[in-house]
């Protein structure tokens, strides 16, 4: 099998998530973080002095304290210890797994322990996202997080009824699956007799984005532990192994002037470079299931197109013919995904803690009725930056070349 | 102003920051002791022995849950180390001169910092013995001892 090259393999041997809300008075941040963190080395079934090195992400603003790295010490165990911190929007949660992947693959750290973490209750992330724009040719047009373009562009392309009937669809699917979640923040109990209803009633908030199509603002943390494959051998039974992952960011996306329209998505980018440098030709085929960052159910509908590098209308197809439900052939986002939870510096962390999960069989009643042996993490953030895993429960694309 | 600078705009700017801070159950514990009983209090780290305060829910060197490890301190310490503040501000709370000192107060292992008022910022010392002198009103905040005065 086709495999791109790394220094050495890397493996999540530690999972810790705390339960999230809309609030957590109960805690302050290192507190909230050290829950996570205690199941997280609970789980590996390893001490915080076998931990090498961390890795900390941070969204600006979001959590108004200044190098919140250094202030959380006393919650994440970083006293003594290697300390990164990392903050890429949005992103954040994934780039700290790839940063983990990336120094414990080199050699720099054989354990290597990440930390995301929010608490939008304390700060303030619209004001966060539109103030960290360009002050001069951009900051009085942004609007954070929130916008109705993709809705629009669907549409267009496959008419009213049809897209927001798909759209609506997964969002009831994805509602679904964080009722079984006992992590998720939201769900609502719906039911698909309920999307004629929600396509006219759900309060709109840009356009054809409703309120019910956009995920929540909580609070919550997760630590994943990644081990060298020595070390991960060790430590876990049941090591999930980061075969690869690709970064891949627009930072022009900001600048409003002179959009190409067809020019490729960086969710597209991303997929295409990763599926093609490990030789994956049919990732439907190839996926047992896939967490994707999916910050609103019609972002969540078209994304499928460009991750699966689908055409025409297969993505909608998928949707209308429940192949990505948690009992489909593609299972999306069994955790409830963004949608129903969303600590944004966790929020992509959680995607590859919960693909992850999956892999292990240890997601609890949102596993998915079958083996997974290859599973698929996206996470996304400002300025189009997409970070994409692959994990896999055996080592096996290792042998040929 | 040279010919090379003249054409440079600075756009001129403002944010706005609302925020909110949770305190935490462990944190308010310790703000209501201040509030209702006038009593100060720590956490200690039976494993090294540490007294924290602020309070804490863990120990960072010994990564132990120290939240439930309540001890009462002393409502009097000494002066650790201190700044006299010679400038006013509209963000200071005394009218300049006054005297910022931290303070480790009897049972601690941690100091804090606080006003020391009552004393002429001159003749302060590291090592003067001060006592805590709570605000008759609901702060709810550090500030719920409103300064330290020395021990006469
Ligand atoms: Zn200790």
């Amino acid at each position: 099998m086709k495999k791109h090259k790394k220094n050495r393999n890397v493996a999540i041997v530690g999972i810790g998530q705390t339960h999230h809300s809309s609030h957590r008075e109960d805690v302050n941040q290192p507190e909230m973080i050290h829950e996570a963190v205690e199941l997280a080395l609970k789980d590996a079934g390893i001490g915080i002095e076998d931990v090498d090195a961390l890795v900390h992400g941070n969204m600006e603003l979001f959590e108004m304290v200044h190098q919140p790295d250094l202030w959380h010490v006393i919650g994440t165990g970083g006293y003594g210890k290697a300390c990164y911190r990392v903050t890429t929007g949005g992103t954040t949660g994934a780039t700290i797994v790839g940063v983990g992947d990336n120094i414990v693959a080199s050699g720099l750290h054989d354990i290597v322990m990440i930390i995301g973490f929010e608490k939008q209750q304390e700060g303030h992330t619209t004001g966060g996202i539109t103030n960290m724009a360009d002050p001069l040719w951009a900051r009085n047009l942004q609007t954070g997080a929130l916008t109705g373009a993709t809705a629009e562009k669907t549409i267009n392309e496959f008419g009213a009824d049809r897209a927001k009937r798909a759209a609506m669809r997964l969002r009831v699917t994805l509602d679904k699956h964080a009722s079984l979640n006992p992590h998720a923040h939201r769900n609502f109990g719906l039911d698909y007799d309920q999307i004629d209803d929600l396509m006219v009633n759900s309060p709109q908030l840009v356009g054809e984005l409703r309120l019910i199509h956009m995920c929540s603002q909580s609070d919550g943390a997760v630590a994943i532990i990644l081990a060298c494959e020595e070390k991960a051998k060790k430590i876990s039974k049941k090591p999930v192994w980061i075969r690869d992952h690709v970064t891949v960011h627009r930072e022009e996306t900001f600048n409003m002037f002179g959009i190409n329209e067809n020019q490729e998505v960086t969710h597209h980018n991303a997929a295409r470079k990763l599926f093609g440098r490990n030789g994956i030709t049919n990732p439907r085929e190839y996926f047992d299931v896939f967490e994707m960052y999916d910050p609103s159910s019609w972002w969540g509908l078209d994304w499928l197109r460009e991750f699966l590098q689908l055409e025409g209308d297969e993505h909608l197809k998928m949707v209308e013919n429940d192949e990505v439900s948690i009992n489909g052939s593609f299972p999306l986002n069994p955790s409830g995904g963004v949608i129903s939870t969303n600590p944004i510096g966790a929020t992509a962390a959680l995607r590859v803690a919960e693909a992850a999960l999956q892999v292990r069989g240890d997601a609890g009643a949102h596993q998915i009725p079958r083996e997974v042996k290859h599973a698929l993490a996206s996470g996304f953030g400002g300025t189009f930056w997409t970070v994409l895993f692959m994990l896999e429960k055996d080592l096996d694309w290792q042998e040929a070349e | 102003m040279t010919e090379e600078n003249k054409h440079c705009y600075i756009k001129e700017g403002k944010l706005a920051l609302p925020y909110q801070y949770f305190a935490g159950r462990i944190g308010s514990k310790f703000l209501v002791s201040l509030r209702d009983k006038k009593k100060i209090l720590g956490v200690k780290c039976e494993k090294c022995g540490k007294v924290f305060i602020p309070p804490r829910k863990t120990c960072e060197r010994c990564f132990e849950d120290i939240s439930e490890k309540w001890v009462e301190l002393s409502n009097e310490g000494e002066v650790t180390n201190f700044t006299v503040v010679r400038t006013d501000d509209k963000h200071h709370p005394r009218k300049a001169p006054y005297v910022l000192a931290m303070i480790k107060l009897g049972g601690a292992d941690t100091p804090i910092a606080h006003i020391l008022d009552g004393v002429d910022p001159d003749s302060v010392k590291i090592g003067m013995k001060v006592k805590a002198v709570f605000a008759d009103k609901a702060v709810n905040t550090m500030l719920q001892i409103d300064r330290f005065e020395p021990v006469k």
